[in-house]
C-alpha cells in the first residue's frame, strides 16, 4: 500500500482512458503522456495500461507501507527515496516504511509513478482514469491529497530490480508530426504552408483539456465554423481567432471549429510535456507514416515488458 | 448517398455525409453506427455520432486506415438508407412549476405565450437526438416548436442545476450535470439522465427521440424518491 503524505500540485490516478463513452458526450480522460505511462508499466512488467499516478510540476511525497517495486517516468523531476536521489526510467525496490519524495520538475511538465501490479482503484465506466470535471474515477474522482491510501495489485515475477532504459528527453524546441484533415480543405494552400512552416509558442493556457498556441493566425476561407463533429486526442482546432488549440486527453467529444490537422499519436507525449514558452513546429505526415511510428512504439513496449 | 472519409491521423476516420442538419442525414449516421456495432470489425475502439458525420476511432495496431476504409465503404454501400420504420422515444417527466422554472416569465414575455401554452408546446411531440456532446448525456435535440424560440440569457449563469430543462435560441435540452450555461430554464426533470454508476450511464442514445411530459411537484417528489432508490426507469415507447 502507498499512503500519500503530501499530494503535490495535481496528482491524478490515470490509465489509458475511458473508452466507448464518447458517443454519450463523455470525455476519454487518461494519461496525458501515454508513452511515459506505458514505459513505467513496461519496466514493471505490468499491463501497459495499468493505473499510475500522473503528477504535474510538483509530485507527491508518499509512504510505502510494504516492500514495493516502483519506477518513475516522464519529465525530469527531483526524486528521492528516503535521503537518496534516484533516477527516472529505472526499477527500484522500496522497503517497508520507505518514503518517496517527488519534487519539482527540472524539464518537462509531468511524471508518472507506477508500482508493480498497478494501483488498484474501482473502475468507473470501465476505467480507473480520473475525470475532474465530472468528479468520477481514480481516487474518489479527485486529485490525491494527504492520508489517501492506494492499494497495489499483484506484482509480476519477472521484475528486474535496477532495470533501466533511456527515456525521451522533453522540453525546448518541439517538432510534432501532424496529418492534414479532417477540415484542412477549409484552408488555402498558403494558410496550410503557414501552419506547417512557421513556429508556434505554447501559451500559459494549457491544461488537460487543451493547449493554446501563439503564433501566425490561420484563417479559414469561409470562416471557421462547422457543423459540430467528433474530436480526438490531438485534433488541432482553429477557432475564429485563428490561433491553434491542440485538444488533449480531457477534450470535449465534439466541437464546432474547423480542425486543420491531427497530431500523430506517437508525438502527443511531447505536447503533454510542453511548458509555456516552448516552441512547436508541425511537420506534415501521412496516415501511413503515423501508423508505422505507432507500431514501432508498441513493439518497443511489448519487447520491454516481455510479452 | 454522398459521403467522404476524413483522416484524424492514426487515431480515427470521420465518415462525413452531406454537411447539413436534417433528420435524413442524421439517419445515415445512426444507421452506419448500428451497422458497425453489429459488424465486429476488429480494431474499432469507439464511435462518435454527430449531426452529419460518424467518427470511427480505431487501434492501428489491429487494423490500418486503408483496410478500415475499404470495410466502411462496403458497409455503407450495403446500408438501408433512411431510418428504420420505428423510432425509440424516451419519455422524460418535467416539472414546469415556478420553483423549477426561473426563466418561464422571460420565455412567456418573448414568445407572447402563456405558461400553459409553453408547456403544451414543449410537451407536444418527440424530438430527435441528433447527437450527445458538450456534457455527458447532453442531447442536441431537433424539432422544437419554433414558437418557443427564445434567445439565451444575456449573461450566462455560473451554475445551472442538474436536471434543468431549458431553451436556448431554437434549441431545447436537459443539463445532465450542474454546469455554467445561458439557457432560459423552464423546468426540471427528477430523472438522472446521467449516472456514472448505472449499467447504462446515459438514458438515451443519438438517433432516439425524447418526449417531455409535464408532472406536478408532488409527482416530481415521488419520482425523485424512486430515482434515489434506483427503482425508476423512464417509459420507453416506439412510434412509426
Amino acid at each position: 500500500m502507498l499512503e500519500i503524505i503530501t499530494g503535490g500540485a495535481l496528482s491524478l490516478i490515470q490509465d489509458s482512458g475511458r473508452f466507448g463513452v464518447m458517443k454519450d458526450g463523455f470525455t476519454q480522460s487518461g494519461a496525458m503522456d501515454r508513452h511515459s505511462m506505458k514505459l513505467a508499466n513496461a519496466l514493471l512488467k505490468n499491463d501497459l495500461n495499468a493505473p499510475v499516478i500522473e503528477m504535474m510540476m510538483k509530485g507527491v511525497t508518499a509512504w510505502f507501507t510494504e516492500e514495493t517495486y516502483f519506477c518513475v517516468t516522464g519529465g525530469e523531476f527531483r526524486i528521492k527515496l528516503n535521503e537518496n536521489e534516484i533516477k527516472t526510467n529505472t526499477v527500484y525496490k522500496a522497503d517497508k516504511d520507505d518514503i518517496i519524495t517527488i519534487g519539482s520538475a527540472k524539464s518537462g511538465l509531468r511524471c508518472y509513478l507506477a508500482v508493480a501490479g498497478g494501483f488498484k482503484v474501482s473502475l468507473v465506466m470501465g476505467s480507473a482514469s480520473t475525470n475532474l470535471k465530472i468528479g468520477i474515477g481514480g481516487y474518489e474522482g479527485r486529485k490525491l491529497k494527504t492520508y489517501d491510501t492506494l492499494e497495489t495489485g499483484a506484482a509480476s515475477q519477472d521484475i528486474k530490480e535496477g532495470e533501466s532504459v533511456n527515456g525521451p528527453v522533453f522540453g525546448g524546441e518541439i517538432t510534432v508530426g501532424a496529418v492534414p484533415g479532417p477540415q484542412s480543405d477549409m484552408f488555402s494552400d498558403d494558410e496550410l504552408n503557414k501552419f506547417f512552416g512557421e513556429e508556434y509558442t505554447v501559451t500559459s493556457e494549457i491544461d488537460r483539456m487543451g493547449i493554446r498556441l501563439e503564433g501566425p493566425a490561420l484563417t479559414a476561407e469561409n470562416g471557421s465554423d462547422i457543423i459540430s463533429d467528433g474530436i480526438v486526442f490531438g485534433s488541432v482546432q482553429i477557432p475564429n481567432s485563428g490561433k491553434p488549440i491542440i485538444l488533449m486527453a480531457d477534450h470535449q467529444t465534439t466541437g464546432g471549429y474547423a480542425k486543420i490537422a491531427t497530431v500523430i499519436s506517437a508525438d502527443l507525449p511531447k505536447l503533454a510535456q510542453a511548458r509555456p514558452g516552448d516552441k512547436i513546429r508541425f511537420v506534415k505526415k501521412t496516415v501511413e507514416e503515423a501508423e508505422v511510428l505507432a507500431a514501432e512504439e508498441l513493439k518497443y513496449f511489448e519487447e520491454l515488458s516481455g510479452r | 448517398m454522398y459521403y467522404e472519409f476524413l483522416p484524424n491521423a492514426d487515431t480515427a476516420i470521420t465518415v462525413q455525409f452531406e454537411k447539413k442538419i436534417s433528420d435524413e442525414i442524421n439517419g445515415y449516421v445512426t444507421a452506419l453506427a448500428e451497422v458497425l456495432q453489429g459488424s465486429a470489425i476488429p480494431g474499432i475502439i469507439e464511435l462518435i455520432p454527430t449531426f452529419s458525420s460518424l467518427t470511427v476511432l480505431y487501434d492501428c495496431s489491429v487494423i490500418k486506415a486503408k483496410e478500415l476504409k475499404d470495410k466502411l465503404a462496403e458497409l455503407i454501400g450495403g446500408m438501408q438508407v433512411g431510418r428504420s420504420g420505428k423510432s425509440v422515444i424516451c419519455n422524460i417527466p418535467v416539472c414546469y412549476e415556478p420553483e423549477y422554472s426561473p426563466d418561464m416569465e422571460n420565455v412567456c414575455a418573448h414568445t407572447g405565450l402563456s405558461r400553459e401554452e409553453v408547456i403544451a408546446l414543449h410537451t407536444s411531440k418527440p424530438m430527435l437526438i441528433y447527437m450527445l456532446g458538450f456534457l455527458p448525456g447532453f442531447a442536441y435535440l431537433g424539432g422544437m416548436d419554433e414558437r418557443l424560440a427564445t434567445p439565451r440569457l444575456k449573461s450566462p449563469r455560473l451554475e445551472i442545476f442538474e436536471g434543468a430543462v431549458g431553451i436556448g435560441g431554437n434549441q431545447t435540452g436537459i443539463y445532465p450535470v450542474a454546469s455554467p450555461g445561458g439557457w432560459q430554464l423552464i423546468g426540471k426533470t427528477p430523472v438522472k439522465v446521467f449516472d456514472p454508476h448505472r449499467e447504462a450511464p446515459i438514458l438515451y442514445r443519438a438517433g432516439e427521440r425524447i418526449k417531455f411530459y409535464s408532472v406536478t411537484s408532488e409527482e416530481f417528489d415521488r419520482i425523485s424518491e424512486l430515482v434515489r432508490r434506483g427503482e425508476y426507469t423512464p417509459e420507453i415507447t416506439e412510434a412509426e
